[in-house]
């Protein structure tokens, strides 16, 4: 198993080296440059903007300034964004909380959601709550983010007057009322999020059942005379959790990645907004490090699912 | 403006036979706005003095939290490395210039005492140099007193291209001399007439503490703890600081202006875009300032329908125009296009030009995208009022623009595209990616659909459009197509930056890297002459006289079409007082707002 685990990080190295290439190539082929603001400025003097461009080496051929940005990732420097002039790793970190709490909290919702409905849907195929649960469904996976915020925004914060639709990062109040406004601030982007989600895992999670569900075993464990909440709980949902496993912990960059749309809708300082912010800016220095360590993420977690799989099933050996 | 006449009435101020307002109000009558008529009265050797201030509260604090939202949040807190105005927006509730501009354009004190004149002895008569006497007192925020040490250290600091700062502009040319703790000399290499750029405004003038930065000049530049988190001395203390996202900060209640600032504490929130920002504030009232609301009038007239908020306009001199190439695009000389060595095919017939600008219906660019926010006009210089052209006209007519083709010898071909030699007049015209840009095009297109000129839009996005990148073809300084429109910020109450950029000494070519500002590749020996005139010119009124006829020149050969005057447009709350300059930076005048019951 470690040997395992050894060999597939030894593979992770070139994979990432190539993804590193690749984005680096693009970003520096990709158009515009950090100071482009500065060219309609006429106090600023063109020989500013070119000894800013040589400042930052923007001017040095590309190889080279690959070389330097992984000379320095390697040494743990993240880069420095020419926008904010500060080190990208604290740019990123200061981003993380609100990310990891309204991303993560969407994605616990659409858990919740998802898999009791799948569950309960599978085992009553086209009853009348699995064709509700289904076309809710469709209707969550058809209705894009940046609609359902501003239609939630409308409703509940311009025509009720119930949530904000600014995420503020500095509530004050401290103890109880903290806690409150948080949960307030974060329901509108958290439900706009999770429901999405929570409709394309129903679906999954309800094929998975029904793959399984109809496998002899099952039969031969209600012939045993087992109840079905056993029946559906201890044999089916094990092994039919195998693949949905899997597509959590796909997800789980995501959470660390955020939600640029959603982000974007509620002013909430993630990292989606971050990069989009810093893509509009031209600030490579961010977008490389945010990408390359989601690519990163990424890498890590398809290798947990795959130990996670020979866990869950011990049919699966890794060699 | 009758040159006699003004001397007169400045010397009867001077002896006190004139009021200052009766002055000002006479030279509002013929169309002098007051900022202009006071530097007018500075340097007919009378000083200038502070506008009126409105400012209501009688004591400092007690006016809550004052929630800004910028939907495009600061990045850093450093002024002089401001990558656009929102930085400086930023840097500027923490830090201060010597002096800003006020609504009208009028010069307001902030850490000066004296506004210089050539009657005070602070100006010299022949616009080499300028002193300015300090405000005594003022503490930076951290306890340290502000003295001339300060002003002379900024200075050097931005001045270093190792710091490469954003500023250096400003700075590179001056000399700076500290002459006792509180006073400061600058010496300008050449007479200058508009000598307020240096230390006055958000844009430049913000002023930096020594004993904070003296240790991280040049290439250390980087490394200084105060970039993120500045010490000022300004009417709010620094808190916090999370880029691109939120700055906070409580009252300075040592600031050095009485019962001021009104609020307790500051937030200015980033992110998201401009639509959703006036909702915030105009319909739910959750911020109290929304800034830069470029966002379609019909939608704010429905937000502000029964809303908590509603929106403000300021009048700069922003004007958003259309500019025709003089060269030709299409034939590439030494691996360049629109090259100096060629003529533009179409636009070397000054009919052509001419119909060209009577295809630009203004009035419906302004009823259908900017309502409220703009102001049709036929100049290029649209402000301060002093240099705002009365010589010219514009006209929307179509059917003379055909005629004037037809006359030309631009005659209609089978496809219904006016044609001349062989030569067809389809036009290639380019911009920014921007709501009210495409709808513009779309404007202009149309027109000249009906006269007969085939017209191809195009549209770049802006990161690319505005970028100083070499490589890239679709930069408006490379200025591959036969008209592009865009604005180019004036952001101080002068023209002389603004109309220098089209000397042709300082075309953009290949040569020099694209870094040239003359886009439009426009030569006109008059108008050089009269740049170079203005820009030695003491006469306040025989400079604005040349700045005047710089923009007819402009006209006369129709190298831009003004689309639209384009004001300022903000959103507040009903109950704050916020003081909006469209001669300066939207903070600029923060110590001056109240919220009002």
């Amino acid at each position: 198993m470690s040997q395992y685990i050894l060999r597939r990080l030894m593979i992770a190295i070139p994979s990432l080296l190539g993804i590193s290439v690749v984005l680096f190539v693009v970003l520096a082929l990709a158009p515009g440059d950090p100071f482009a603001e500065l060219a309609t400025n006429p106090n600023v003097p063109p020989e500013v903007q070119a000894a800013l461009r040589a400042k930052f080496g923007l001017d040095d051929p590309i190889y080279l300034r690959y070389l330097h940005w992984l000379n320095a990732m390697l040494h743990g420097d993240w880069g420095f964004s020419f926008v904010s002039r500060m080190n990208v790793d604290r740019l990123i970190l200061q981003r993380l909380p609100a990310t990891l709490y309204v991303i993560g909290s969407a994605q616990i919702l659409a858990l919740m959601i998802a898999i009791p409905v799948g569950v309960y849907a599978a085992t009553k195929p086209y009853s009348l709550f699995d064709q509700i649960a289904n076309t809710l469904a469709f209707i969550g996976f058809s209705l894009p983010t940046f609609f359902t915020g501003i239609l939630f925004i409308l409703i509940f914060s311009v025509t009720l007057d119930w949530l904000p639709f600014v995420y503020t990062t500095d509530i004050k109040g401290t103890g109880i009322h903290w806690v409150l406004e948080m949960i307030r601030q974060a329901i509108m982007p958290v439900a706009v999020l999770g429901l999405f989600q929570a409709a394309s895992m129903t679906r999954f999670v309800r094929s998975a059942m029904l793959d399984v569900i109809r496998l002899d075993y099952v039969t031969t464990a209600r012939a045993k005379g087992l109840g079905q909440a056993k029946v559906i709980v201890k044999h089916v949902m094990r092994n039919a959790m195998i693949p949905v496993v899997t597509l959590i912990a796909l997800q789980m960059p995501a959470v660390f990645g955020g939600a640029i749309v959603t982000e974007q809708i509620f002013r909430i300082p993630g990292i989606g907004s971050l990069l989009i912010s810093s893509i509009l800016s031209n600030d490579t220095p961010v977008v490389m490090a945010v990408t390359f360590v989601f690519a990163c993420l990424v890498v890590l977690f398809n290798l947990i699912a795959d130990v996670l799989y020979g866990w869950l099933d011990p049919r699966i050996s890794l060699r | 403006m009758l040159d006699k006449e003004l001397r007169s009435m400045i010397g009867q101020v001077k002896d006190g036979r004139m009021d200052r307002r009766a002055f000002i109000q006479r030279l509002a009558a013929v169309g002098l706005a007051a900022p202009a008529a006071y530097q007018l009265l500075a340097l007919g050797g009378v000083a200038m003095a502070e506008g009126p201030s409105a400012y209501k509260p009688t004591k400092r604090g007690g006016g809550g939290a004052l929630k800004l939202l910028w939907w495009q949040g600061p990045t850093l807190l450093n002024p002089h490395f401001a990558t656009g105005t929102k930085d400086q927006d930023g840097s500027r509730l923490f830090y201060e210039p010597l002096a800003c501009w006020d609504v009208d354009g009028n010069m307001k004190l902030v850490l000066a005492a004296e506004i210089p004149s050539v009657q005070n002895g602070l100006l010299a008569a022949d616009g080499t140099s300028v002193t300015w006497k300090l405000k005594p007192g003022v503490k930076w925020h951290d306890g340290k007193p502000f003295s001339a040490d300060d002003v002379v250290f900024t200075w050097e600091y931005t001045k270093d291209p190792a710091t490469a700062t954003v500023t250096s502009g400003t700075y590179r040319d001056l000399k700076v001399e500290k002459i006792d703790d509180l006073t400061v000399k600058i010496t300008f290499p050449k007479p200058t007439p508009f000598w307020a750029d240096a230390f006055v405004g958000a844009g430049a003038g913000q002023i930096l503490p020594k004993h904070q930065f003296a240790d991280y000049i040049g290439s250390k530049s980087r490394d200084a703890p105060a970039n993120l988190a500045p010490v000022g001395t300004g009417p709010y203390k620094f808190v916090e600081f999370k880029p691109g996202d939120l700055i906070r900060g409580v009252i300075n209640p040592d600031y050095h202006m009485a019962n001021r600032p009104y609020f307790d504490s500051i937030e200015m929130k980033g992110g998201g875009d401009a639509v959703s920002a006036a909702r915030a504030v105009i319909q739910t009232g959750e911020y109290d300032f929304g800034w830069n609301i470029q966002v379609e009038d019909d939608v704010l007239l429905r937000l502000e329908k029964g809303g908590k908020g509603k929106t403000i306009y300021a009048v700069g001199g922003d004007t958003e125009f259309i500019a025709l190439n003089f060269t030709d695009p299409n034939v590439e000389v030494d691996g360049e296009k629109s090259s100096m060595k060629t003529k533009h095919p179409l636009f070397s017939d000054p009919a052509v030009r001419k119909a060209l600008s009577m295809l630009v219906d203004r009035d419906s660019i302004k009823k259908a995208i900017y309502g409220r926010a703009g102001r049709t006009t036929a100049n290029f210089l649209n402000g301060p009022e002093k240099f705002v052209s009365k010589n010219t006209s514009w006209e929307f007519n179509i059917e003379k623009a055909s005629k004037l083709l037809d006359d030309a010898g631009w005659k209609p071909g089978a496809d219904g595209i006016r044609e001349k030699d062989g030569k067809k007049l389809k036009l290639l015209y380019q911009t920014s990616i921007n709501g009210p840009r495409q709808k513009t095009q779309a404007i202009v297109k149309q027109a000249c659909q009906k006269a007969g000129i085939d017209v191809e839009l195009k549209s770049v996005v802006a990161s690319v459009f505005f970028s100083s990148d070499v490589a890239n073809p679709d930069t408006y300084p490379k200025f591959y197509a036969d008209l592009e429109m865009f604005q180019i910020p004036m952001s101080q109450p002068d023209p002389s930056q603004h109309m220098r950029r089209y000397h042709s000494r300082y075309i953009a070519s290949k040569e020099n890297k694209w870094q040239g500002t003359n886009f439009p590749r426009w030569v006109n020996k008059d108008y050089d002459a009269a740049i170079d005139a203005a820009d030695a010119e003491m006469d306040p009124v025989k400079r604005a006289a040349l700045y005047i006829k710089c923009n007819d020149l402009l006209w006369q050969d129709t190298v831009f079409i003004p689309a639209m005057h384009r004001l300022k447009v903000e959103a507040a709350a009903n109950t704050l007082r916020p003081v909006i300059s469209g001669w300066a930076n939207e903070t600029d005048n923060l110590f001056d707002w109240y919220r009002e019951e």
